[in-house]
C-alpha cells in the first residue's frame, strides 16, 4: 500500500512560481474588518447570507490590520478620520490592496465640503474604485473580481526589487 | 394632575421683566429671553407644577449673518418637551457676536452637555459653566467654526471630462 | 487639582494627560488606573466611535466617548441646496433607516410652508417607515448578537433584511438610499409588484421573529451577558435625553407615534412594549416586540390603504406629473421653476420630531424667505445615546461595555451627521 493510493491520479502540474503565488493570493485575500459609513452596511450585506462573500475566499475578516491583505474603505473619509485610515494602511503588511467602495470614498461623493476628504486616494493608494452610493453587493463583488484580475497579473519582478 | 398652564403667561407672571417676546408660528410657541436668563427660565419651566417641561429635546443654534434685523447675530433655541402634558416649547435667546456667551444648563439637564459642546464647536458660542470645553466633532486643532454662515463650505472643483487633466495634475495623490 | 501628582512612569505622556485633567480620575495620573483607547477602528463600536476608557483592572472607572470621526457636514451642505434637493443628503445620516431621516426633514418642510400630504401618501409613508424600522432592528439584532458571540443570528437577520431592501428597490430604485419621501408625499406611487412582495413578507415574518427569539431569549449565555447589565433608571434616562427603545426599556412610556401622532399613526392599533429593569435584556425585548408591532401596523396600513394621489397637488411646491408637461403651459412653468430655483419658505423656524427606530429624531429648520434654508439642525437619538454610554457603563466590566454599546443602538452617521 504505502503512500501511492493517497496521491490519487493527479499527475504533475507545472506552472511558474509567479502564477502559483498569484493564484494563492487571489484565493485568500483577507479583508480588514473596517467600516466607516453607509457602504459598510452594504459590505455587511455582501458578507451575509444572501451574497456570501466566502465564495471568493474572503469569509475571514481580520480586525487587526496586521493580518489583513485587503482594505475596503467603505464610506466617507472625514478629515478627522483620515490619519486613522492612513495609520491602518501603514500597519497592514505587504502585499496589500485597497478597494475604495462607494462614491464618497472614491471622490467625496455628494459631500463636497469642509469635513470630507475628496477621495481616499489623497491619503492612501487605491487599486480598485467601486462606484455607487452605496454600491450594490454585486458591484462590490465585481470590484473584488477586478482586483483578483489585477493580482493575477502581478509580476514578482515588480515587487521583489 | 394639575391643570396645564399656558407657558408664556406663567413665565411672564413669575419673571415680569425677563420675557422679551413671545412668538407663535404653526402651533409652536417661542419664548424669547435674554441669554443670561436662560437657566433661570428653563429651571422654572422644568420644575413648576402645571408646566413640567422635563425633557430636553434639542439645543440648536442659528447664525443670522449677514442680516442685521435681529437683536443678535446668533439665536440659540432650547426645545423642551413635557411628558405629562405632551407639548413642546421653544425658549430662544439671541446672542451678540462680540460676546457670544450663554450660561450652561448642564446642571438642569446633563444631556445638555454635548448639545452645548456641539454648538461651541460649530458656532463658536461659549457656554459658561460647561465642564468640558474641548471640541466635540471637529479635530482638536481645527480652525474656525464651520457652521457659521461666513465660514466657507470648502467647495472643491468638480471633475468633468473637460477639466480632468488639470485637476489630476493638482490632486495630492497618496504615495505608498 | 493644582497639586496633581504625575508619576515617573507616566511622565512621558504628560502633555496628553494634561488635556484630560478633570475628566479622568486622579489615579490615572499616577498610573494606578490604565487609560485604554478603544476605537475608532474597533469591530464592536458599531462604526467609528472612539472611547477612551479608564480601567481599574477590568472595571471601567471612566469612559470618555470621542465622536466626530464621521462628521460629514450634512447640515452645512443642506444650507447650499434648495429644499427638495436636500432630501437626498438626509438619507445618509442614519443609514440604517434612511426613510426616517427623509420623513423628519420632509415633515419639517411641510410644516414650514404649510403643505398638505394626501392620505394615500401618509399610508405609504407609514408602511415604509415601519419596514425600515424592522430593517434597522434586524441589523441591530444581528450585530448585537454577533458582538456577544452568536454569529448565526446575524446571518438570519440579514436574510430577512434583504427582502425589505428588495421592496425598497421596487419603490425607489435604490436598495438603501432611496430618497423616496419628498415634500408633499412620496416620489412615485406603489409599483404593482410591491404589494404582492409585501404580502409574502408579512406572511413569513412573524415566524422569523419566533426564530430569533428561540435563538436568543432563553439562551442562558445571552441572558447571562445581558440581564442586569447597563441598568439606567427612568429619571436618569430622561435627564440624559434617551429616547426610543433605550428609554422604554426603563419603563417610560413615551413613543412619539402615540404621544404626538404624525402621518396618520393614530388610525392604527399597536402597543408600545415597555421594559421594567432598564437593562440590556429589557431593551432587547422591547426592540424584538417592536418588530412584531411594526408588522401589525403594516398589516393594518396595507388593508386600509386609501386610493387617491400619492403626492400633494399644490403646484407651488410639488412639480406636476410628466404627462401634463405636453399639454399645459402652466405645468411647464411650474416644472421649470421648481427644478431650477425651487420653492421659497418663510423666514421662520420650526421643530419637528418623529420616532425613528433609534428614538426621537428631530429636525430644526429655519428658512430665509428664499429657496434655501438658513439652518438645519438634526437632533439625533444616537448623539444622546452615546453621550449616556459613560453613565450606563460605569463600574461594569469591559466585556459588558460591548453589550451596552450594542443595546443603545447607535449609528455613528446619525450621531456625527
Amino acid at each position: 500500500m504505502g503512500v501511492t493510493p493517497k496521491l490519487g491520479n493527479l499527475g504533475v502540474v507545472t506552472s511558474t512560481l509567479e502564477e502559483a503565488i498569484n493564484w494563492a493570493r487571489t484565493g485568500a485575500t483577507w479583508p480588514l474588518l473596517f467600516g466607516l459609513a453607509c457602504c459598510a452596511i452594504e459590505y455587511m450585506s455582501t458578507q451575509a447570507s444572501n451574497y456570501d462573500l466566502s465564495r471568493f475566499g474572503m469569509e475571514l475578516n481580520r480586525a487587526s490590520p496586521r493580518q489583513a491583505d485587503l482594505m475596503i474603505v467603505a464610506g466617507r473619509v472625514t478629515r478627522k478620520m483620515a490619519p486613522v485610515v492612513r495609520q491602518l494602511y501603514d500597519q497592514m503588511s505587504d502585499p496589500k490592496w485597497v478597494i475604495s467602495m462607494g462614491d464618497c470614498a472614491s471622490c467625496g461623493g455628494v459631500y463636497n465640503n469642509y469635513a470630507v476628504v475628496q477621495g481616499v486616494d489623497e491619503i492612501i493608494p487605491v487599486d480598485v474604485y467601486v462606484a455607487g452610493c452605496p454600491p450594490r453587493p454585486e458591484q462590490l463583488m465585481h470590484g473584488i473580481l477586478t482586483l483578483h484580475e489585477k493580482i493575477r497579473g502581478e509580476r514578482i519582478a515588480d515587487w521583489a526589487s | 394632575m394639575q391643570k396645564a398652564l399656558v407657558p408664556e403667561d406663567a413665565v411672564r407672571a413669575a419673571f415680569p421683566d425677563k420675557v422679551q417676546a413671545v412668538k407663535h408660528f404653526r402651533d409652536e410657541t417661542t419664548i424669547i429671553v435674554a441669554p443670561e436668563d436662560v437657566p433661570t427660565v428653563l429651571k422654572y419651566l422644568r420644575d413648576t407644577p402645571g408646566l413640567l417641561y422635563n425633557y430636553l429635546s434639542d439645543i440648536s443654534a442659528v447664525d443670522y449673518y449677514p442680516e442685521n434685523t435681529r437683536p443678535g447675530r446668533f439665536g440659540v433655541s432650547y426645545h423642551i418637551y413635557s411628558m405629562l402634558y405632551n407639548r413642546r416649547l421653544r425658549v430662544k435667546a439671541f446672542v451678540d457676536e462680540d460676546e457670544p456667551v450663554i450660561p450652561s444648563v448642564v446642571t438642569i439637564w446633563p444631556a445638555a452637555n454635548w448639545l452645548e459642546r456641539e454648538i461651541m464647536d460649530m458656532m463658536g458660542i461659549d457656554f459658561d459653566g460647561n465642564p468640558d470645553k474641548r471640541r466635540l466633532l471637529m479635530p482638536q486643532d481645527w480652525d474656525g467654526h464651520p457652521h457659521r454662515r461666513d465660514y466657507p463650505l470648502g467647495y472643491e472643483t468638480i471633475q468633468f471630462s473637460f477639466n480632468v487633466e488639470e485637476i489630476l495634475q493638482h490632486k495630492p495623490f497618496a504615495k505608498e | 487639582m493644582a497639586d496633581l501628582v504625575i508619576s515617573d512612569t507616566m511622565k512621558q505622556w504628560e502633555g496628553s494627560l494634561m488635556e484630560l485633567k478633570g475628566l479622568v480620575s486622579e489615579r490615572a495620573f499616577t498610573g494606578e488606573t490604565m487609560l485604554l483607547n478603544m476605537g475608532p477602528h474597533h469591530p464592536s463600536t458599531h462604526g467609528v466611535l472612539r472611547l477612551l476608557l479608564e480601567l481599574d483592572g477590568e472595571e471601567i472607572v471612566n469612559c470618555l466617548p470621542d465622536i466626530g470621526f464621521l462628521h460629514t457636514g450634512i447640515e452645512k451642505n443642506i444650507e447650499s441646496k434648495s429644499y427638495e434637493k436636500a432630501v437626498t443628503l438626509t438619507d445618509r445620516m442614519d443609514y440604517l433607516s434612511p426613510m426616517s431621516n427623509n420623513m423628519v426633514f420632509c415633515m419639517a418642510i411641510e410644516k414650514l410652508v404649510d403643505l398638505d400630504v394626501p392620505p394615500r401618501a401618509q399610508a405609504i409613508r407609514v408602511i415604509c417607515l415601519e419596514l425600515s424600522r424592522i430593517a434597522s432592528h434586524l441589523v441591530w439584532l444581528g450585530t448585537q448578537a454577533m458582538d456577544l458571540g452568536a454569529m448565526s443570528v446575524f446571518l438570519y437577520c440579514f436574510r430577512e433584511r434583504e427582502k425589505i431592501l428588495d421592496m425598497f428597490e421596487m419603490l425607489s430604485g435604490q436598495r438603501m438610499m432611496g430618497s423616496y419621501f419628498r415634500p408633499g408625499g412620496v416620489w412615485r406611487d406603489l409599483r404593482p409588484e410591491f404589494l404582492p412582495a409585501l404580502e409574502a413578507f408579512l406572511e413569513d415574518f412573524p415566524r422569523r421573529v419566533d426564530d430569533y427569539e428561540a435563538l436568543l431569549t432563553n439562551n442562558p449565555i445571552w441572558v447571562d451577558r445581558t440581564q442586569g447589565v447597563g441598568i439606567i433608571d427612568p429619571d436618569q434616562a430622561l435627564a440624559w435625553g434617551l429616547s426610543g427603545a433605550a428609554l422604554r426599556g426603563s419603563g417610560v412610556n413615551w413613543d412619539i407615534r402615540k404621544a404626538m401622532p404624525y402621518s396618520g399613526y393614530d388610525q392604527y392599533e399597536f402597543d408600545v412594549p415597555l421594559g421594567e429593569h432598564g437593562d440590556v435584556f429589557d431593551r432587547f425585548m422591547c426592540r424584538v416586540q417592536e418588530m412584531r408591532q411594526s408588522h401589525r401596523i403594516i398589516r393594518q396600513a396595507v388593508d386600509k390603504l386609501p386610493d387617491g394621489p400619492f403626492r400633494s397637488e399644490n403646484r407651488k411646491y410639488v412639480p406636476p406629473p410628466r404627462s401634463e408637461l405636453g399639454t399645459s403651459m402652466e405645468a411647464v412653468i411650474h416644472h421649470f421653476k421648481l427644478w431650477t430655483e425651487g420653492f421659497s419658505a418663510p423666514d421662520e423656524e420650526v421643530y419637528v420630531a418623529i420616532e425613528s427606530p433609534r428614538g426621537e429624531i428631530g429636525c430644526y429648520l429655519h428658512g430665509t424667505g428664499g429657496n434655501k434654508p438658513r439652518r438645519v439642525h438634526f437632533k439625533t437619538p444616537s448623539f444622546m445615546h452615546i453621550q449616556a454610554i459613560p453613565v450606563l457603563a460605569k463600574d461594569h466590566m469591559i466585556a459588558d461595555l460591548i453589550a451596552i454599546i450594542g443595546s443603545v443602538d447607535i449609528v455613528l452617521g446619525d450621531c456625527d451627521r
